[in-house]
């Protein structure tokens, strides 16, 4: 049987509207052979992990340069534990100060990227890291 | 005479050319050399002198030495009183105009204390929820001496009438207030992405408030049309300069259908451009905006006067151009995109703080910031002869190629229907994706260089302070903001805010009955849900 092919949420949380890596990241994931689903902007949580449920993703990752993340992050890790989905990976980038990174990371965000990440060694993380749900 | 391929054949290729692409940092590629044969034949015509058409030299006679640019550095962040604070900061150190950022709830038409302001209060910009808070912003500030700019675009109509309201109370009547607001919905669609309702609506309240300037507050500057936001999303500098000025062109198309004079307005139209790491081509960029806007105005809309000719445009060095590895390097950047801005002959400019990519400025990277600017100002002798890049080969062929790129564009948008066609179909926000990515595969191929991110990198990082925005002020403001709303006269706000809906509905100008719902002390959520109601919400296709 060929191997599932991992989908991706590709989420915008919050009022941000900053999207060009966004939607770069959601380019180069799709040319790695990812499954992308790209969200658009402007989410709530709730609509967010609504989405990972919907389309039975492996992973979503979060892109946030508001300053916003340390609320958004942890409530999205909440709805998604409280939805029975808390082994959906969690990854995201940003302007994502290092304490704060470190924070989430030990929240049960899986990765964080900052400025300056290329997108080779994010779609390398993802191949390493991001296994299909059971 | 002896012909540039006679020389690049006799000369250039016999010489050793490094393994690179020679191009700009939009990917166009240039030429090793220029001459005479590369530039117009008419100088009258397409060059001429400063303050004269086709205004490729400047927009006034004597530009610098009449006069500098304004040096306005944008801030906001925190409650009201901190960014009022700031103001004082920096005034007080020779800046001469203020420039406010407000926070995403205020930019998206939330009242601080709405569940989806929830970890976004005070945090990328100054919280505004009311006219109270507009008043503590401007505290102690003469808004009759002092001039404004407000970067704020789907609630815009809301905050200049909070400013109009608080200038009343200083005593100021609105002749005399003067200032800017960003207020250009066409590129929110195309790039910056802060929206209420549909473009359709979103123009129409533009247009209300470019007719409403002009005949109340006329030395304001009621839309601010600007290229910046979609250079940020990663637009080629072409792009930038056609998708701008195609903007410009459907405000003036909706003035004029709403029966306003080309000349009662187009003088108080004003523009915003970004100024990124590629020296010449900004410059160039600059030099052909002013000319081609001239031409339109004449030539397309008829217009008489010359003011209404003029390109006045701020400027702001690339926020997407500085790294967050090893940002002192960013200092540097600043510094020459800022002297580009200044050969362009902008009139206004902000430079960016060192420490932006990892926070908002601290007064000390502020500080360095417009000492940049200062130094170039004051030191650097650049500000002694009007555009003392005119007549380079160089800088002369890449204008006149900006100049037909963009008129290509702009030729294809006019062909689709004009920008409101273009963005419902999606184009310039996927020429504008597609570039983005293009220099993001430049960049990880190494065919671009960015010091210390992909080439120059050093294993460790010396950090260096930022800026830390308080988590507890956004609790401070959510309860002043529902003490607030207990407090006031809620019939009094219900009856206004019926008048917006029903201006809203029967097409009168929307700036008075919104300048008396904030003097009722509505706020910009419920005004902004008057909009929800009224227009419809806008939602992201989400293109890739």
């Amino acid at each position: 049987m060929a191997e599932k092919r991992i989908r991706i949420v590709v989420a915008k949380p919050g009022l941000d509207g900053h999207d060009r890596g966004a939607k770069i990241i959601a380019r180069a994931l799709r040319d790695g052979g990812f499954e992308v689903i790209y969200t658009g902007l402007h989410q709530t949580p709730e609509m967010i992990a609504e989405t990972v449920i919907q389309e039975d993703a492996d992973a979503v990752g979060l892109s946030v340069l508001s300053g916003a993340h340390m609320t958004l992050f942890p409530e999205i890790l909440r709805l998604l534990k409280e939805k029975g989905a808390e082994d959906v990976a969690v990854f995201g980038g940003g302007i994502i100060p290092d304490d704060d990174a470190a924070r989430l990371k030990a929240m049960g965000v899986k990765e964080i990227f900052t400025p300056g990440a290329s997108t080779e060694d994010i779609v390398k993380w993802v191949r390493d890291n991001i296994h299909p749900r059971q | 005479m002896r012909t540039r391929e006679q020389w690049l054949r006799e000369t250039y290729k016999q010489a050793a050319e490094r393994p690179a692409r020679f191009s700009t940092v939009s990917d166009m590629e240039v030429e090793p050399v220029y001459g005479p044969q590369d530039v117009t034949r008419d100088f009258e015509r397409d060059i001429g002198y400063p303050g004269e058409y086709p205004y490729t030299r400047g927009v006034y006679g004597s530009m610098y030495r009449g006069r500098l640019w304004t040096m306005r550095q944008f801030a906001g962040f925190g409650l009201a009183e901190d960014t009022n604070a700031r103001f004082h900061f920096l005034l007080s150190q020779g800046q001469d105009g203020l420039s406010t950022a407000f926070d995403m709830p205020t930019l998206m038409g939330y009242d601080a204390d709405h569940e989806r302001a929830r970890g976004e209060v005070g945090r990328e910009g100054v919280s505004v929820t009311s006219i109270h808070d507009m008043a503590r912003l401007f505290d102690r500030i003469p808004v009759d001496k002092v001039t404004t700019s407000m970067t704020v675009n789907c609630s815009a109509s809301i905050l200049l009438a909070m400013y109009l309201v608080n200038a009343e109370r200083q005593g100021v009547p609105w002749e005399r207030v003067g200032g800017t607001i960003q207020n250009d919905m066409l590129k929110e669609y195309i790039a910056q992405k802060e929206w209420i309702c549909p473009p359709r609506p979103a123009v129409r309240i533009v247009t209300d408030m470019i007719e409403f300037c002009a005949r109340k507050v006329p030395r304001w500057h009621p839309v601010s049309i600007s290229g910046y936001h979609i250079r940020e999303a990663g637009s080629t500098a072409v792009q930038e300069l056609a998708f701008t000025l195609a903007d410009g062109i459907c405000y003036v198309e909706e003035a004029l259908r709403r029966g306003l004079d080309i000349d009662d307005f187009a003088p108080r139209l004003s523009f915003f451009f970004n100024l990124h790491n590629d020296f010449l081509e900004e410059v160039a960029k600059l030099r052909a905006a002013r000319r081609i806007w001239a031409r339109l105005m004449k030539e397309r809309f008829h217009a008489k006067s010359e003011r209404s000719m003029l390109l006045r445009t701020h400027a702001q060095t690339a926020g997407a151009s500085l790294t967050a590895q090893q940002p002192l390097n960013n200092i540097v950047r600043v510094a020459i995109q800022a002297l580009a801005g200044v050969l362009g002959g902008v009139q206004s400019l902000h430079t960016n703080s060192m420490d932006e990519t990892l926070a908002l400025p601290t007064e000390g990277a502020v500080m360095v910031a417009l000492r940049t600017q200062q130094i170039i100002a004051e030191e650097s002798g650049v500000a002694n002869t009007i555009d003392p890049l005119g007549g380079s080969y160089a800088v002369e062929a890449l204008t006149d190629r900006m100049e037909h790129e963009a008129l290509e564009y702009i030729r294809k948008i006019d062909e689709m229907g004009g920008m409101i066609r273009a963005i419902d179909t999606g184009y310039p926000q996927r020429e504008i994706a597609d570039a983005a990515f293009h220099y993001q595969r430049q960049l990880e191929e190494r065919v671009k260089t960015v010091v210390g991110v992909n080439k120059y990198t050093v294993p460790e990082e010396i950090p260096i302070p930022t800026l830390k925005i308080d988590h507890a002020l956004e609790e401070k403001q959510v309860q002043r903001v529902r003490r607030m709303k207990q407090q006031r006269n809620w019939a009094a706000v219900k009856e206004a805010l019926r008048r917006v809906a029903e201006a809203c509905r029967s097409g009168e100008n929307l700036m008075e009955p919104i300048c008396e719902a904030v003097r009722r002390e509505a706020t910009v959520g419920e005004i902004s849900d008057v909009f929800r109601t009224e227009f419809g919400v806008y939602k992201d296709p989400g293109w890739l």
